[in-house]
C-alpha cells in the first residue's frame, strides 16, 4: 500500500505554509491506519455524533495539570481511565463575544457549534452538526438521530433559526421510530420488496415536481425554508429506496428488546437510565446504519438535573451555593459535575460494546462532547470544556490534553469538520473565525 | 403612545368617501343625518389608511393539523404522527410558524401522519362517507370519480381549488398507483397521501394582488378566506368561506363581515380562542415540566391536564360565553374544578370526574387566572417556586413585557450567604437581588410580583408559612403597592399594559409576524377600539377580521432585493 497518510500530507501543507487545507478522505488513508473492512467486504463507515452536558465543570477536577500525552487524569475523569486513549483533551479553547451579550448557557453552546456567537437562541448558522450529516448523512435512513436523556425536549442542532432539529425524550418513541416499521433487520432471512412502498416512491417524486413554481412565489427568507423542507421529503425518499433493497448484512447485530420508559423527568438516578437505555438504542442503529449522525443531549445547558428530594436543581446549585471551606469548590455541584463525566464515561461504554471490524465501533466514530460554559457560576464561555472520542476509523489522533491558550473553540468546529470531510478552509465569524487546524486532531 | 388625530377636513374626506361608497343612497341625503353621522365619527375614529405587511409563509400548528384533519375527514380519523416542541416567537407560537421550519424529523412524522389518514379515509368501513362513486370493478380505474373526489379534498386542503396541471398530476398519481397496486382505492389513498405531505398543505402559503400607485397591495381572496379561517376557528376555510372567496362574497361590502359573524357562531370559534390563550400562556411547555413527587406528591400529568383545562374553561367561560370584560380574567373568581384539583384548592368536589362550575370564596386568596394552579406551576421549579420565574412569566405574558437576560458575569456570593441561613423564606434568599446595583435594575420589575405569589408554593397550593418563617407577601406593580393576591390581581386588572397586550398578541397571531413600523398607528386604533367596546374580547377580534389592514400587504421581498424600510419588523425578541 502506498506510504501517503494524511498526517503526512497535512505536514507537506503546514510545510508549504497552506494552513487549514481541506483534507479528503481517501481510501488510501484509511487502509493505512489499519482499519479492516467489514467482514461483508464493505467499508465501514465513520459516524459523528455529539455529547452536550450542561454547566461546565469545576476546573480543579477536570483540568490535567500536564499537556500531551501520559497526563494524570484529574478526578473528575478518573472513570474515563478505560479511554484515555480514544479520548483527547481541549482545555482553555475559547468562545469569542466580540460585544455580543453572553445570553447564560446558550450563547457558548451555540457558539461554539456554529462558531458564531449570538445573543439568542437565533442561530446564525447551522450547527456543526448539520453541516457534517449534509456530508455523510445523506445514504442511510436517518440523516441524524437526536436525543435528550433529561426529559426536556430541547435541541442545540439547527438548521437555521426557527429550525431546530427536536431531539427524542422517550426511549420508547426513540425505539419505536429506529426499531419499529420501516426498520430491516439485516438478520431477516427472507427479502421481498413491498410493492405498496415502490407505489409510494414514485408518488414522492411528484411532491419535488412543485419545487421550482413554489420557489418563485416566496421571498428570500422562506425559500431558505421550502428548501429545508425539499431536503427533508429528500431523507422519506432515501428511506423508501433503502427499503427497496435487501439490508446490508451486519454482523453480530440482534435487533434489541423494547425498553418500557419513558425517559420522564430531571431526576438524577432517572436522567442516567434514561441514557444508558437510549445510549445503547444508539450504538445499535448505528451499528445497522440507520445513521451517521447523532447529537445526545444529557443535561440541558443550564442543567435541571436534581437529587431526588432536592429543592435545587444543578443549575441554581451553581449560582447559590458557597464554595465549600475545605475542598474550595462547591460540593453539590461537583455531584452533578462528576456524574455527568461518569455517564459521558457509560456513553463511551455503549459505543465500545459493539464490535466492528478489528475493533469496535467508537473506533469509527468521532464523538464530540462540549459543555456550555467553564465556570457556570459565572457563564464563562472561555475555556469550553470539550472532548474528542473515538478516532474516526484512523481519520483522528487521540490520547493527549491539548491546552488552547485562549484560541478559538471553531478551531476544533473547523477541524472536526475536515475529518468528517467537509469541505471547509475558515469557519466562524468574527474573532471566532479561524482557517487554523488543530494538526495534532488530524492523524 | 396615541396616534395623532386626523384633522376635521381629512376625517371628514374620508368618512364621506367611505360612506357614498357603502350607502350611495345617503349621498344626496339630508345635511342634518349627514352631521349626526360625522358625530359618530367622531366618537368612533375610523382605521388608518392600511400599510400592510408581507404576506406570509406559515408552517401549520399541531392544534391546527389536527383540527383541519378532524374537520375535513371527521375527528375518528387517527393523526398517528407525533409533533415536535413547536418555534415561538414574541411569545407565541402562531407568531413563530412565519419563520418556523420543517426538519426531516417533522417530515417523518407527517409522512406517518398522512398515511395513517389516507389509510383511515380508504378503509372499507370508511371511504363511503367521502366517496359516493367507484368502479364496479375495483381493479380498475374510474378518471371521473377520481377527479371529482381529489378536487373537491384538494380544494379543502390546499385552501384553494386546485389548478387543471394539479388536477391533472393528482388524477395521473391516483391512475399511476392504481395500476401498480391493481386497486382503484389503493390509487386514490396514495394521491391523497401526496397531497397530505404537499408543501402547500403544511404551509400557508400567502398570495397577494399588488396595489396600485404605491399603495399597498391586498390578500388575493383564498389568502383572506385563510387569514380569517384560520383565526376565527383555528383550521382551515370550509367550504362555504372557501365558496365566498371564489364568487367575490369577500370583495363586496359586508361579506366579510357576514362569514365572521358565521364563523363565530361555530362551535369552532371557541377552540380558537382556547388555542390562542394556551398559546400565549405557553400550555405547551407543561409537556417539559416535572416536579420533585417527594415533595409534591399531588403532582402528576393527570393534575397537570386538569390545572390547563381549568384555566382555559375559566378563560372561554368568561370571554366567550359570557362575553366578559378582558380585564376581569385577572380577578374573576369563578371557575371550574375536578374533584382532584379541589383538594389543592382545598375546595370540596363532590362528583368524581367531571368538571363542576365553582366560585372561590374570598378567603380562598384565588382571584384571577394568575392565582391558578397551572400558571403558578409553570413558572415554578421542580422542588421550589420561583418569586423571578413568576415575576417575569407576568411580566412577559401578561403585560408584552420584556426583560433583559441577566449579566453572564454576576456576583453571587452575598446570595449564597443569604441562602443557607435557616428558617429563611424566598424573600430572604433573593435579597441581594434588590440590593445589588447590577441585579436591581431587572429584578425589581419581576420579584415585588413573585413575591407576593410566594403565598402559593411551587405546585400552586395555598400557604402562608415557608421553612416555619410567615412570608411577607409585600409587593408592587409599576407604582401600585400591595401585599396581598387580590392587591395584585387588581393591579393586573387596572394596569394599562394589561388590555394593549391581548390586542397586540391578538394581532400578530393573526398575521403571523411582528407588527411592521408603520402599524403602530393601527395598532393604536385598535386597542382604542377594545377599550371602547368594552374589551370584550370578541369585538377586537371581530374587528380585527373586518380592517382593511388585516388583509393589505407590502411587496413581498422577493429573492435577490433588498429589504423595503417600510416593512421592517419593529426590533423585539427576533432580534
Amino acid at each position: 500500500m502506498t506510504s501517503l497518510s494524511r498526517r503526512t500530507m497535512l505536514r507537506g501543507a503546514i510545510g508549504s505554509a497552506a494552513v487549514g487545507v481541506a483534507l479528503p478522505l481517501l481510501d488510501c488513508f484509511l487502509d493505512t491506519n489499519g482499519v479492516a473492512l467489514a467482514a461483508t467486504g464493505q467499508r465501514i463507515p465513520v459516524r459523528f455524533g455529539t455529547w452536550v452536558w450542561g454547566c461546565g465543570f469545576i476546573p480543579e477536577k477536570w483540568i490535567p495539570t500536564t499537556v500531551g500525552h501520559g497526563y494524570a487524569l484529574p478526578a473528575d475523569l478518573a472513570p474515563l481511565e478505560p479511554y484515555r486513549d480514544k479520548l483527547a483533551l481541549f482545555s482553555g479553547f475559547d468562545v469569542k463575544l466580540d460585544g455580543v451579550a453572553n445570553k447564560p448557557h446558550i450563547t457558548g453552546c451555540l457558539g461554539l457549534r456554529t462558531g458564531i456567537p449570538v445573543p439568542n437562541e437565533d442561530v446564525k448558522a447551522p450547527t456543526l452538526d448539520v453541516l457534517i450529516a449534509q456530508k455523510i448523512g445523506g445514504e442511510t435512513r436517518f440523516r441524524s438521530l437526536d436525543v435528550s436523556t433529561c426529559g426536556l425536549k430541547k435541541s442545540y442542532s439547527y438548521h437555521a433559526a426557527g429550525s431546530p432539529n427536536p431531539s427524542e425524550t422517550s426511549p420508547s418513541a426513540l425505539y419505536r421510530r429506529i426499531f419499529g416499521a420501516g426498520f430491516q433487520d439485516p438478520s431477516a432471512l427472507a427479502f421481498e420488496p413491498d410493492t405498496r412502498i415502490m407505489a409510494r416512491r414514485s408518488v414522492l417524486s411528484a411532491v419535488t415536481d412543485d419545487r421550482q413554481r413554489l420557489m418563485r412565489t416566496v421571498s428570500a427568507s422562506d425559500r431558505a425554508r421550502l428548501d429545508e423542507y425539499f431536503t427533508s421529503i429528500r431523507q422519506i425518499e432515501q428511506q423508501l429506496d433503502l427499503q427497496l433493497q435487501p439490508p446490508a448484512p451486519v454482523k453480530d447485530f440482534t435487533r434489541p428488546a423494547a425498553p418500557d420508559e419513558e425517559g420522564q423527568g430531571s431526576e438524577m438516578g432517572q436522567v442516567m437510565e434514561t441514557h444508558r437505555i437510549m445510549a445503547d438504542l444508539l450504538a445499535k442503529a448505528l451499528q445497522v446504519n440507520q445513521t451517521r449522525v447523532f447529537n445526545v443531549l444529557f443535561s440541558d445547558t443550564a442543567s435541571n438535573l436534581r437529587r431526588e428530594g432536592e429543592t435545587t436543581t444543578h443549575h441554581t446549585l451553581t449560582h447559590e451555593e458557597p464554595a465549600d471551606a475545605v475542598l474550595g469548590y462547591q460540593k453539590e455541584h461537583s455531584y452533578f459535575a462528576t456524574q455527568s463525566m461518569v455517564a459521558w464515561k457509560e456513553f463511551l461504554d455503549s459505543l465500545a460494546s459493539i464490535p466492528e471490524g478489528d475493533g469496535t465501533l467508537l473506533d469509527n466514530c468521532l464523538v464530540m462532547a462540549h459543555s456550555d460554559c467553564s465556570i457556570a457560576k459565572a457563564h464563562a464561555v472561555e475555556g469550553i470544556p470539550t472532548m474528542i472520542a473515538g478516532n474516526s476509523g484512523g481519520g483522528v489522533r487521540t490520547g493527549y490534553h491539548l491546552d488552547g491558550k485562549g484560541d478559538s473553540i471553531a478551531r476544533l468546529g473547523l477541524t472536526v469538520q475536515q475529518a468528517m470531510g467537509v469541505q471547509v478552509e475558515k469557519w466562524g465569524q468574527l474573532s471566532m473565525e479561524t482557517n487554523r487546524t488543530i494538526t495534532e486532531l488530524i492523524a | 403612545m396615541t396616534s395623532p388625530d386626523p384633522t376635521l377636513p381629512a376625517a371628514l374626506r374620508r368618512w364621506s368617501r367611505l360612506r357614498r361608497a357603502r350607502f350611495p343612497v345617503l349621498a344626496g341625503g339630508a345635511l342634518v343625518l349627514l352631521l349626526a353621522l360625522a358625530g359618530a365619527q367622531f366618537m368612533e375614529p375610523s382605521e388608518p389608511e392600511p400599510v400592510g405587511g408581507p404576506p406570509m409563509m406559515r408552517r401549520l400548528t399541531e392544534a391546527q393539523y389536527r383540527a383541519i384533519i378532524a374537520d375535513i375527514f371527521g375527528p375518528q380519523v387517527p393523526v398517528t404522527g407525533r409533533f415536535e416542541k413547536a418555534v415561538r416567537v414574541g411569545g407565541m407560537i402562531a407568531i413563530g410558524t412565519g419563520s418556523a421550519g420543517i426538519s426531516p424529523f417533522a417530515i417523518e412524522q407527517y409522512d406517518a401522519s398522512a398515511q395513517g389518514i389516507a389509510a383511515a379515509v380508504m378503509s372499507p368501513s370508511r371511504r363511503n362517507r367521502y366517496l359516493t362513486c367507484g368502479p364496479s370493478d375495483v381493479r380498475r380505474f374510474d378518471q371521473p370519480c377520481a377527479t371529482q373526489f381529489l378536487n373537491q379534498n384538494g380544494r379543502l386542503l390546499f385552501r384553494r381549488a386546485l389548478t387543471p396541471a394539479e388536477t391533472n398530476k393528482y388524477v395521473g398519481l391516483a391512475r399511476r398507483a392504481t395500476g401498480q397496486l391493481g386497486n382503484f382505492h389503493r390509487g386514490l389513498e396514495l394521491s391523497l397521501y401526496t397531497m397530505l405531505i404537499a408543501p402547500d398543505f403544511l404551509f400557508r402559503i400567502e398570495h397577494a394582488k399588488p396595489g396600485l400607485d404605491g399603495r399597498p397591495g391586498e390578500l388575493d381572496a383564498y389568502s383572506r378566506a385563510s387569514r380569517i379561517a384560520f383565526f376565527l376557528t383555528g383550521s382551515t376555510p370550509d367550504d362555504a368561506l372557501l365558496r365566498a372567496a371564489e364568487q367575490g362574497e369577500l370583495d363586496r361590502p359586508g361579506g366579510v363581515e357576514r362569514q365572521a359573524e358565521r364563523l363565530m357562531a361555530t362551535p369552532r370559534y371557541e377552540q380558537a380562542v382556547r388555542s390562542f390563550f394556551a398559546d400565549m400562556m405557553q400550555f405547551d411547555r407543561f409537556g417539559d415540566l416535572s416536579k420533585d413527587p417527594a415533595i409534591y406528591p399531588a403532582f402528576n400529568s393527570d393534575l397537570a391536564e386538569d390545572a390547563q383545562e381549568q384555566t382555559l374553561r375559566t378563560v372561554v367561560e368568561h370571554l366567550v360565553t359570557k362575553r366578559g370584560d378582558y380585564r376581569d380574567l385577572f380577578t374573576t373568581r369563578d371557575t371550574f374544578l375536578t374533584r382532584s384539583l379541589g383538594v389543592v384548592y382545598r375546595t370540596p368536589v363532590p362528583q368524581r370526574g367531571e368538571w363542576v362550575p365553582a366560585t372561590f370564596a374570598p378567603s380562598a386568596h384565588r382571584a384571577g387566572i394568575q392565582s391558578q394552579v397551572a400558571f403558578l406551576s409553570l413558572h415554578s421549579h421542580p422542588g421550589r417556586t420561583s418569586p423571578t420565574l413568576r415575576g417575569y412569566a407576568v411580566r412577559q405574558i401578561f403585560l408584552c413585557q420584556d426583560v433583559p437576560d441577566p449579566p453572564a458575569t454576576v456576583n453571587f456570593t452575598a446570595i449564597e450567604a443569604s441562602a443557607h441561613r435557616p428558617n429563611v423564606t424566598a424573600r430572604d434568599r433573593i435579597f441581594q437581588h434588590a440590593t445589588d446595583a447590577s441585579c436591581a435594575g431587572c429584578h425589581k420589575v419581576m420579584d415585588p410580583l413573585g413575591l407576593t405569589l410566594e403565598n402559593y408554593d411551587g405546585l400552586g397550593t395555598f400557604r402562608q408559612r415557608e421553612n416555619g418563617a410567615l412570608i411577607d407577601t409585600s409587593g408592587s406593580l409599576d407604582g401600585t403597592d400591595f401585599d396581598t393576591t387580590d392587591g395584585l390581581a387588581n393591579a393586573l386588572h387596572d394596569h394599562p399594559e394589561t388590555p394593549r397586550c391581548v390586542a397586540e398578541r391578538m394581532y400578530k397571531a393573526a398575521v403571523g409576524r411582528d407588527i411592521t413600523w408603520n402599524e403602530r398607528y393601527y395598532l393604536d386604533w385598535l386597542i382604542g377600539r377594545f377599550a371602547a367596546d368594552d374589551y370584550r374580547i370578541p369585538d377586537l377580534m371581530r374587528r380585527i377580521v373586518t380592517s382593511a389592514e388585516f388583509f393589505a400587504t407590502t411587496r413581498p421581498v422577493m429573492p435577490g432585493t433588498l429589504v423595503r424600510a417600510d416593512a421592517r419588523t419593529i426590533a423585539g425578541d427576533r432580534l
